[in-house]
């Protein structure tokens, strides 16, 4: 319908009603307009597009980069401070561990030169008391034999000052009490309520 | 439905469809002359076109930063889509880089002049008039031509017309095809493929405006006008589907472009 129109039109007018047949003016015109907008393209357009193009890619690409080494740099930092921790722990436990060694070895040694010290003080002990009995036992061995020959003579009325037989007397009195000793115990007891009487 | 509304309305009422002659407005200087002898709305827009887009890049990229502002984004993003996906995918990353000046000035002036088209009172596509389309497309033509020659020396129109690894006898079939293909019928293609799509989508919004207007205001025809608010709604639709055109046009221009210059580079390696 269109095109009959379309034809008729044509028809009737005669002229540029044909869609294919240009205007040279506007031929001329859209050459020269976009010849211009291709001169102030190329001059100044396209030129600071594409820089700022370079320059963003150059940006995200430096960006990148920066960050992929602030990234390795972070764990290569990150490494080191683990294997410093690492270290610390390793140094923290050996410390520990010598320490507990010689705390044992230290507890260990006092406690051998207490018992060593225990012991040489009770054999201190031992020697010493031995000893004052031997004194203990001489000094009464004398005392006893003049004690009971001065009870005895007064006893008896009579000095017994004559040394030969009174001296046999004491021997065997003394010897008859080593000999009780030797058998039983309770003698130092008997021997003094003996010698008190 | 539209035609067979206003073909039955046409027997009752007599409604003329818009002409292509209504495409062609009265010329600005002299005023009202007659289209064609003269300066007319066509040709204002076209250089209107060339103001707006030179003016919206330079502003837009006059305190260009790192980080860019929304105008700045819009601008870049128009770059880097003409550069990266025409200019680099058809030229090839050794050479675009010359032709990427070329390519974004084609396609922004043929978008921005499509686009006029949608945008109301000026709504006319500068590219529906046939002439532009023929500026274009000859200006395309002699560019590619220009450098297969300027690459290859004069062989390059026996290597542009002569498939390599074609046996000899079919040769004088061939080459006359290759010759109304290349030379011929490919800058007639280019323009018109434009300048016909431009001019249809055009047509549409003329005639769906003065058929609903007709339908509406003359029929006095409950029903017809109903059909008429049918025929605005379905031309917000052919609206949309005109910008797609618009787009996809001036894609296909400079792409096509980018093909032939491509083509003429590389004439040699096949």
């Amino acid at each position: 319908m269109i095109r009959s129109e379309l034809i008729l039109a044509a028809a009737e007018e005669g002229h540029s009603a044909n869609p294919l047949i240009p205007n040279w003016w506007e031929v001329l015109v859209t050459a020269v307009g976009f010849a211009v907008l291709m001169f102030l393209v190329i001059k100044y357009i396209a030129p600071a597009l594409e820089k700022a193009y370079q320059d963003r890619y150059a940006a995200i690409e430096g960006g990148l980069e920066k960050a992929e080494k602030a990234q390795a740099e972070a764990n290569a930092l990150k490494a080191d401070y683990e294997q410093q921790q690492q270290e610390g722990y390793a140094e923290a436990n050996r410390i520990r561990e010598e320490a507990r060694a010689e705390g044992a070895q230290i507890l260990a040694d006092a406690r051998q030169k207490a018992s060593s010290e225990a012991a040489r003080i009770v054999e201190q002990a031992h020697a010493q008391i031995a000893a004052e009995r031997v004194q203990a036992e001489a000094s009464l061995r004398n005392d006893v034999g003049a004690l009971a020959t001065t009870l005895a003579g007064r006893i008896v009325g009579e000095s017994l000052e004559d040394d030969a037989r009174s001296q046999r007397v004491v021997d065997r009195f003394l010897e008859d009490l080593d000999r009780s000793e030797a058998v039983g115990h309770g003698f130092h007891g008997s021997t003094a309520a003996g010698a008190a009487e | 439905m539209l035609p067979i509304v206003l073909a039955s309305s046409t027997d009752q009422g007599g409604f003329a469809p818009p002409t292509i002659d209504q495409t062609h407005l009265p010329d600005i200087l002299p005023w009202m002359a007659e289209y064609g002898t003269g300066f007319g709305k066509q040709m204002l827009m076209i250089i209107l076109s060339v103001i707006l887009i030179a003016a919206f890049f330079m502003l837009a990229m006059r305190n260009a930063q790192l980080k860019p502002g929304k105008v700045q984004w819009l601008a870049e993003s128009g770059y880097a889509f003409v550069r990266n996906g025409i200019g680099r995918d058809i030229i090839g990353e050794r050479e675009f880089k010359a032709w990427v000046p070329l390519l974004f000035g084609i396609f922004f002036f043929v978008l921005l002049n499509n686009l006029f088209g949608a945008i109301p009172f000026l709504q006319l596509p500068s590219f529906s008039h046939a002439g532009s389309a023929y500026a274009m497309a000859l200006i395309v033509y002699v560019i590619w031509i220009g450098v297969g020659v300027r690459r290859n020396g004069p062989k390059y129109f026996k290597l542009a017309v002569v498939p390599s690894g074609v046996p000899g006898w079919i040769l004088p079939l061939l080459v006359p095809l290759e010759i109304i293909s290349n030379f011929i019928v490919r800058p007639l293609t280019h323009s018109l493929r434009l300048m016909a799509t431009m001019l249809s989508g055009h047509m549409i919004v003329m005639l769906a405006g003065s058929g609903a207007q007709f339908l509406i205001m003359e029929t006095g025809n409950l029903a017809l006008q109903g059909t008429g608010v049918l025929v605005i709604l379905g031309s917000v639709a052919m609206y949309f589907l005109e910008l797609l055109i618009m787009f996809l046009q001036a894609f296909v221009f400079t792409l096509l472009t980018a093909i032939y210059i491509q083509g003429a580079i590389a004439a040699n390696d096949h």
